[in-house]
């Protein structure tokens, strides 16, 4: 009887063991799966855009800003002196700091200190999207990942996400510190996040982002965009042809902005 | 009943002091608060986008299906009922008309205490 009710046990206790593991893989595979596919590139032909950036034609204009006030300007972008509350959609940073791990002690000093021009990167596979537990950042359909600051809450994961620190909260109200508020695009509250969107606002007029047309109508021609997903496209055999760098590659996150050094 | 004077005494007092603001308002003669008057746009700005009756009862659902599909679907425009097209958009389109929201928007919304965030970040033509 006793060995009866032990083989019982045993048996059952195997079901179970075999029941909850079958389980457990199944929902880790639905949740690897979900992961996956998000971020991927629009499937069905639809556009890519992205950023090509000539660090060597924008160096050439030393101190211009071109680009950041035409972006800044457009977007109601408040400016904070204090760099523990400052805002910045678009912003530069010496070489050395943004590819770290392609200088070495041979890199000249005009190339370690030259200036690189840094944005949202609009990743084929966003880090910050993926933890946004309110789906208040997304990415859209023809590649820029996007804002919604209606629903943000200000959690604050995107910030913490985002490998390349291009994502700014708004630890107070902003409107104070914007200069003159365009009233066609709306100023951002206290208590959001806020980055690049790659001007979807004005692509959807047939518009170039603002700092690529500031940036041309300087002279300096540093920024190229376009479509990724055109094969004729000029940014797409400018980056087929060179070695154009994306940041921190080995993330695996596929920015759309991309680096001739 | 035990007290019973003195429990029904407590309860009409109870009763007197609940319903007192109607008391006090009728006592001054006041058929309640006055309805909100709108300051509307001049006739040739045209029509609305929507029937006024409706835009009354309805105009913060025709709000946040705008929101909702021109950020996260991207679909800016909007080709209305009677052939007109328009962009959906609060401060270029709704306030294009009404242009002053402390005129209109902040009437009604005064009056029954609603306190929509819209304004935290969209301004009106004025810069408010």
């Amino acid at each position: 009887m006793a060995s009866g009710r032990r083989e019982f046990l045993k048996t059952a206790a195997g079901a179970a063991a075999l029941g909850l593991g079958a389980g457990a893989g199944s929902f880790l595979g639905a949740q690897a799966l979900a992961r996956s596919s998000a971020g991927q590139p629009a499937a069905g032909g639809g556009k890519r855009y992205a950023l090509a950036v000539d660090t060597k034609k924008c160096a050439e204009r030393e101190g211009c800003r071109a680009c950041i006030d035409a972006c800044h300007v457009t977007h109601n972008v408040p400016r904070i002196e204090n760099r523990e509350e400052e805002v910045k959609w678009v912003w530069k940073e010496e070489v050395q700091w943004v590819f770290q791990d392609r200088v070495h002690e041979y890199s000249g000093e005009e190339l370690r200190r030259r200036p690189v021009l840094l944005l949202c990167n609009h990743c084929d596979n966003p880090p910050c999207v993926r933890v946004c537990p309110t789906q208040a950042t997304f990415k859209s359909a023809d590649g820029p990942v996007m804002m919604d600051p209606h629903r943000c809450i200000g959690c604050r994961y995107c910030v913490v996400g985002c490998p390349y620190g291009a994502r700014s909260f708004n630890w107070k109200d902003p409107k104070p510190y914007i200069e003159h508020v365009d009233p066609a695009y709306p100023p951002r509250a206290r208590g959001v996040v806020e980055k690049c969107t790659m001007c979807s606002e004005r692509l959807a007029r047939g518009l170039e982002p603002a700092c690529v047309e500031a940036c041309t109508r300087s002279g300096a021609g540093a920024l190229l965009f376009g479509d990724m997903n055109e094969p004729e496209s000029e940014i797409r055999k400018r980056v087929e042809s060179s070695l154009a760098l994306r940041r921190k590659e080995h993330l695996g996150t596929r920015p759309q902005v991309y680096y001739t050094l | 009943m035990y007290d019973g004077g003195k429990v029904v005494l407590g309860l009409a007092l109870f009763a007197a002091l609940c319903t007192s603001p109607m008391w006090v308002s009728a006592a001054r003669g006041g058929g309640g608060a006055e309805a909100p008057e709108l300051e509307l746009p001049p006739p040739a700005s045209g029509k609305c986008v929507r029937d006024g009756a409706w835009m009354r009862n309805s105009h913060m659902e025709l709000l946040n299906s705008w929101r909702d599909e021109v950020v996260r679907e991207g679909i800016r425009r909007e080709r209305l009922a009677d052939g007109r097209e328009i962009e959906r958009s609060l401060t270029q389109t709704c306030l294009g008309c009404h242009t002053d929201k402390t005129q209109f928007c902040d009437r009604c919304h005064d009056y029954v205490g609603v306190k929509p965030f819209c304004f935290d970040c969209h301004v009106d033509k004025a810069g408010g």
